[in-house]
């Protein structure tokens, strides 16, 4: 099958691209650890094999890169699969992952635990599947989380009207809320003292302090809501052709509006909780693989959340070790890369055909 | 061939036995007293229709009677204020959008795909009815994808990007959809309507095929003469309801239609393929007032005709024989006729009938006509008026068989009226009355 087979080439060749990325990415850094370092270290952490290496290598690849590297691919894979079916959800090329006010929802649960110094006494240990016992705290990113499903959720209910969600709607009542957000945001940076600068350094978007906590518990949403949205990428197709034709093709057009919405930012919730608001991912990355293997979400899917877990690990790469030992938030390097980028696109007769 | 198609469904129309045996066809669309509005507005109102398995029903109406909004409402995407469409004997709204769009596909007017799919990629869709979330399909959905876009002549461009192919072939790509889509009713919406003469005639001889093959097609067709050509039955809606329904012929009447669209219509045969044939006449607010009368004969006046009496005028003709296309077009227009035997002289009788309407009449037009021993009388009669206007294209002794004496004739009354051209004869006769 001639899709079939599109599909299978693409995933080895974008699957490849992350390992190497990631490898890379696992090298890179002010202390030296090699390539086969690193390789026995990672294969060390399987049961079968048991290699010496010394305890330093072991833990700045265990404790330090491979969970920053593995929740940037979880973040960038996350952002990418909810770009995609945003975008192909409101027709259009412009939609990005937070359009229905995900990340200003997100940035006001975050922006108040920090400004208020809320803390919750919650945190969990999880040990048997790696040789490392790990912690994260969870006040955060439970915030953030809440917050963004309810501002999601608010600006839907905004927008249906005898149970019908027109899509222009939704996006004026994203629009509106986003403004709204930003604004209580923006006030609570005003009173938020001391803490207001990892609260600026939260909104930028980054992967500091990563942990594989933080990747256990986002790992499972972003696979989980990834399937889901994989099963409906035909429905996503045939909605292009507009919601009345969809219904005449047997689509049960608000039902899977509803649910294609509420997974996507489900997916976005638990991406923005973990790293902050990183933007571009879900914006460009769609559109370059869109220029690549063309509309069908059947393939553009898959191919867009590998290629937006490998250009998330890179671009954090380039974030921790571009300026020196000082690191750079990710959400400013993704911006420096991806807007230009955009703007090419925009310039470029690719999109303005769309 | 398919002219032969043609005419011998015209002639089915005809005939009494066949239209008794479409009373025992089987309903597939039942319509009942459906009630549909669009924000405030009541645009179907108590709408009762039935379409019989296997038949080519058109809805045909002035615009905004209702005609997409019937279409959408029996395709199950407008929820009814009330009343209910049944197909196959179950209810479309109560039904999953996917067992609706098994037994019913749209043809839309218009698709806004803005993200570059191929056609074939467009076509498939038409399948997502009898797809499985989780792999596999029901049925040779590759086959009737093929099938379908071979029919509707998409094949050669199938792989060209949707966004890349004209607003007809577009057209022809969204038909091949809903074939492939493989539903026993198909609507649809203005299918005609961005395509060329050639597809036209096309896609509706396709549209026959399929009915012959056993589909139930409801199609919104703006062209009344296409729809009586092609359509078994026709639905006509104004108002929000509908106003008559049956075949063509019976539909398609001078006063119903004059009702429906507000417009003045002239129905008749057409003369080649035999159906059912509309003309709209123009309304003139400045309408003329007058009487005039018309000599002619041989096809000279039939377009004169129709100008004067679309302008207003109350127009006589005469005598003309019978059989001559002058009086077919005459006796459409309604107009009054003095007629003589197939290829007959005039005899005193008919000279003495165009005599009176031409005294009566206020001005008298003599067309570009032949003028033999048989029509002489014509000529002669024309003395009686009180004005005359003669059309004038070829010099008269051209077309004189009828000697010195019709020579004088012409002459004294192009000495008494006025002498003008085709194209400037209403202007003429204006004047002149």
């Amino acid at each position: 099958m001639r899709r079939g087979a599109r599909l299978t080439l693409w995933s080895v060749g974008l699957l490849a691209a992350l390992a190497v990325t990631a490898l890379v990415s696992a090298v890179t850094g002010p202390v030296d650890v090699g390539y086969v370092a690193v390789g026995k270290v990672v294969l060390s952490a399987l049961p079968m094999f048991d290699y010496d290496v010394p305890a330093t290598a072991r833990t700045i690849v265990m404790v330090l890169r491979l969970p920053r590297i593995a929740l940037a691919a979880v973040v960038g894979f996350a952002l990418a699969t909810a770009g995609v079916v945003m975008q192909g959800f409101f027709r259009n090329p412009m939609a990005d992952p937070s359009i229905i006010g995900v990340s200003s929802g997100a940035a006001v649960g975050a922006v108040a635990t920090i400004a208020f110094s809320v803390s919750v006494p919650l945190s969990f240990s999880v040990g048997a599947p790696i040789a490392f016992s790990v912690s994260v705290q969870l006040a955060l990113p439970l915030f953030a989380f809440c917050g963004a499903l309810l501002a999601a959720f608010g600006v839907y209910a905004l927008a249906t009207e005898n149970g019908r969600t027109p899509v222009a709607t939704l996006l004026l009542a994203g629009v509106a809320v986003q403004t709204l957000l930003g604004a209580v945001v923006s006030l609570m940076l005003l009173y938020s003292g001391e803490s207001l600068r990892q609260a600026v350094f939260w909104l930028m978007g980054h992967l500091k302090n990563a942990s594989w906590g933080e990747v256990l518990v986002a790992l499972p949403v972003a696979l989980l809501g990834f399937v889901v949205l994989q099963a409906y990428a035909e429905d996503l197709n045939v909605l292009l052709l507009g919601e009345e034709d969809a219904h005449t093709l047997g689509v049960e057009v608000e039902r899977t509006k509803r649910l294609l919405l509420a997974v996507a930012s489900v997916v976005t919730a638990a991406a923005v909780a973990m790293s902050g608001v990183i933007g571009f991912v879900g914006l460009v990355v769609p559109h370059v693989m869109r220029l690549l293997v063309g509309p069908d979400h059947r393939i553009l899917l898959p191919t867009s959340a590998l290629a937006g877990a490998t250009f998330l690990v890179a671009t954090d790469t380039v974030a921790r070790s571009a300026v020196g030992g000082a690191e750079l938030p990710v959400g400013i390097v993704t911006a420096f890369l991806g807007a230009p980028f955009f703007l090419y696109l925009l310039r470029s007769r690719e999109v303005t055909a769309l | 061939m398919t002219r032969n198609s043609g005419a011998q469904r015209g002639l089915n129309r005809t005939d009494p036995a066949n239209s008794a045996a479409d009373a025992d066809v089987a309903t597939a669309v039942a319509v009942e007293d459906l009630t549909v509005s669009l924000g405030d507005a009541t645009v179907l109102d108590g709408v009762d229709a039935e379409i019989g398995e296997g038949q080519f029903v058109g809805l045909v109406g002035p615009n905004g009677a209702g005609k997409t909004t019937l279409l959408r409402t029996v395709g199950g995407t407008l929820a009814p204020d009330s009343g209910r469409v049944l197909v196959d004997g179950e209810g479309v709204h109560a039904l999953s959008s996917k067992a609706a769009s098994r037994r019913v596909a749209t043809v839309p007017q218009e698709t806004t795909l803005s993200f570059e799919f191929d056609v074939r990629d467009v076509v498939a869709m038409g399948r997502h009815p009898y797809r499985s979330r989780f792999g596999g399909e029901a049925g040779d959905g590759r086959a009737a994808v093929e099938d379908a876009m071979e029919r509707t002549e998409v094949a050669q461009f199938a792989d060209r990007s949707i966004t890349a192919v004209s607003g007809g072939e577009r057209q022809r790509v969204l038909l091949a959809r809903a074939l492939a889509q493989d539903a026993p009713v198909l609507l649809l919406d203005e299918p005609t309507a961005s395509l060329d003469i050639n597809h036209q005639v096309r896609t509706l001889e396709l549209v026959r095929d399929l009915v012959a093959a056993g589909k139930t097609v409801v199609a919104a067709i703006h062209d009344l003469n296409l729809a009586a050509h092609y359509c078994d039955e026709l639905l006509l809606l104004s108002g929000g309801d509908v106003v008559a329904a049956g075949p063509p012929t019976d539909v398609l009447v001078e006063e119903t239609l004059r009702e429906a669209f507000d417009a003045r219509a002239v129905v008749s045969r057409h003369p080649v393929t035999g159906s059912t044939y509309v003309t709209a006449l123009p309304d003139r607010p400045d309408a003329r007032a007058g009487r005039v009368h018309v000599i002619g004969g041989g096809g000279t006046v039939s377009r004169f005709l129709y100008l004067l009496s679309a302008a207003g005028y109350e127009v006589s003709v005469g005598v003309l024989n019978e059989g001559d296309s002058d009086l077919e077009t005459a006796r459409l227009l309604g107009l009054d006729v003095v007629t003589e035997e197939p290829f007959a002289p005039i005899d005193g009788e008919a000279r003495a009938a165009i005599e009176d309407r031409i005294r009566e009449a206020d001005a008298t037009v003599l067309a570009d006509v032949e003028v033999g021993a048989g029509n002489l009388p014509n000529l002669e009669a024309a003395r009686a008026a009180e004005s005359v206007v003669v059309v004038e294209e070829r010099p008269f002794d051209e077309r004189n068989y009828a000697g010195s004496e019709a020579a004088a004739t012409y002459e004294e009354l192009c000495e008494r009226g006025r002498v003008t051209d085709p194209e400037h004869l209403l202007s003429a006769v204006d004047d002149v009355v």
